[in-house]
């Protein structure tokens, strides 16, 4: 087993783990990492459709853990990088169609031929939430500056703990304008409450909506501002110290600006 | 206006008001999470306790409540009798010593954090009145 395996999860629902996914992996890819991510979402699959290649499936998670093919004929290359593949999860099974042992398996199989796995974990603290976890050797827990989610985050932030796995925190869709105005929780709140390590902080940016319509990883768009941040993050999981950048600054003009805006 | 006054001057927005909540309930989702936390807590609160009187440890009961802004730990812990201490006056002596330090570490975080929040609170009156000079004018 060569490679690092991170299970992305999040407890709840919505909050970026697919998108999280699929450009963290993209952009590890960029920087010539061999890739393998994992849909772990059964009856419920994404990732394929984030990344654009939901027409290119042929066999799935379900099928490979069943023995109906070899893992590299279900593995979906993605032709924009050279060295980034999906597994995709199965869409018409059951949660529970596949055992721990059968995806851990997998996943090693995975790490054999990669330099990163990347699993993508259903939301929940459920079947498809234990497996995913139980594939991986670290932990990346997405969450946004809101209640329900960081709740939800220390869920499952104790869970992999008591796993003894560590675990890292990408902080999603945060919008510096509202922090400085006091209206949504800082990177620096979210941490204390979590008391995880910090990966990256990911401002809220609505081009994601129209490239993931398109099906293409926003780190494809030279022109957006996520590219070089998604670029940090990988950095960082790859042990770079790389300084986070301040967006929440609550100077005097930087709440005069959020009084103004929000007045 | 007021609004942006205290937006202006730093007064929180829902943010602050986020994390205190967040705060609390977390703390209540960890204590309902470790159950053996709290029976190893009884057990040893239990034992102190024993020092000093007789209690009696079927009756015990040992809550926890919301109260305005803090979570607190309610213990029912019936007495039974009190512990004579054995000639020594080892018991009577260490009795008072736990009691002064807790009054004094609650007691010192608002006494020391109080004062600078209010000559924060007084500068900001100052300012506002000298912006709202120009807008009134």
């Amino acid at each position: 087993m060569s490679a690092r395996t991170i299970v992305v999860t999040s407890g709840k629902g919505g909050v970026g783990k697919t998108t999280t996914t699929a450009n963290l992996g993209a952009t590890l890819a960029k920087r010539g990492r061999r890739v393998v991510l994992i849909d772990a979402d059964i009856g419920l699959r994404n990732l394929d459709l984030v990344l654009g290649l939901e027409k290119r499936i042929v066999f799935d998670l379900v099928e490979v853990a069943e023995g109906r093919c070899q893992l590299r004929q279900a593995l979906i290359k993605d032709k924009r990088f050279d060295s980034l593949s999906i597994l995709p999860a199965a869409q018409t099974r059951e949660k529970d169609a596949i055992t721990p042992e059968q995806f851990a398996g997998i996943v090693e199989q995975a790490a054999d031929v990669s330099d990163y796995v990347l699993i993508d974990s259903p939301a929940g603290i459920e079947t498809g939430f234990r497996n995913a976890v139980a594939g991986a050797n670290e932990a990346i827990v997405v969450t946004t500056p809101e209640v329900s989610a960081i709740r939800d985050a220390d869920r499952v932030v104790g869970k992999i703990a008591a796993a003894g796995k560590p675990i890292r925190l990408i902080v999603n869709r945060l919008r510096p304008e509202m922090v400085r105005s006091g209206d949504m929780l800082s990177v620096d709140d979210v941490c204390d409450v979590l008391s995880v390590e910090l990966l990256g902080i990911v401002p809220d940016d609505e081009e994601v909506i129209d490239t993931t319509n398109r099906g293409e990883p926003i780190v494809l768009n030279e022109s957006n501002r996520l590219r070089a941040i998604y670029d940090k993050v990988a950095r960082r999981l790859e042990g770079e110290l790389v300084p986070f950048t301040s967006f929440d600054n609550q100077t005097f003009f930087g709440r005069l600006i959020g009084a103004m805006k929000a007045g | 206006m007021i609004e942006f006054l205290k937006r202006l001057f730093g007064q929180q927005g829902s943010s602050a008001t986020a994390k205190e909540r967040l705060r609390l309930v977390l703390m209540t989702d960890h204590l309902e999470l470790a159950p053996e936390m709290i029976e190893a807590m009884k057990r040893d609160l239990v034992e102190l306790i024993s020092r000093y009187v007789e209690v009696d440890r079927e009756r015990i009961e040992v809550n926890f409540e919301r109260q305005d802004r803090t979570l607190a730990m309610l213990a029912n812990i019936p007495i039974l009798g009190v512990n004579r201490p054995n000639g020594n006056g080892a018991v009577t002596h260490e009795a008072p010593k736990p009691q002064p330090e807790p009054v004094a570490t609650v007691a010192a975080p608002p006494s020391d954090s109080k004062p600078p929040v209010r000559k924060r609170k007084r500068r900001k009156k100052s300012q506002r009145a000298r912006t709202q000079l120009p807008s009134t004018a």
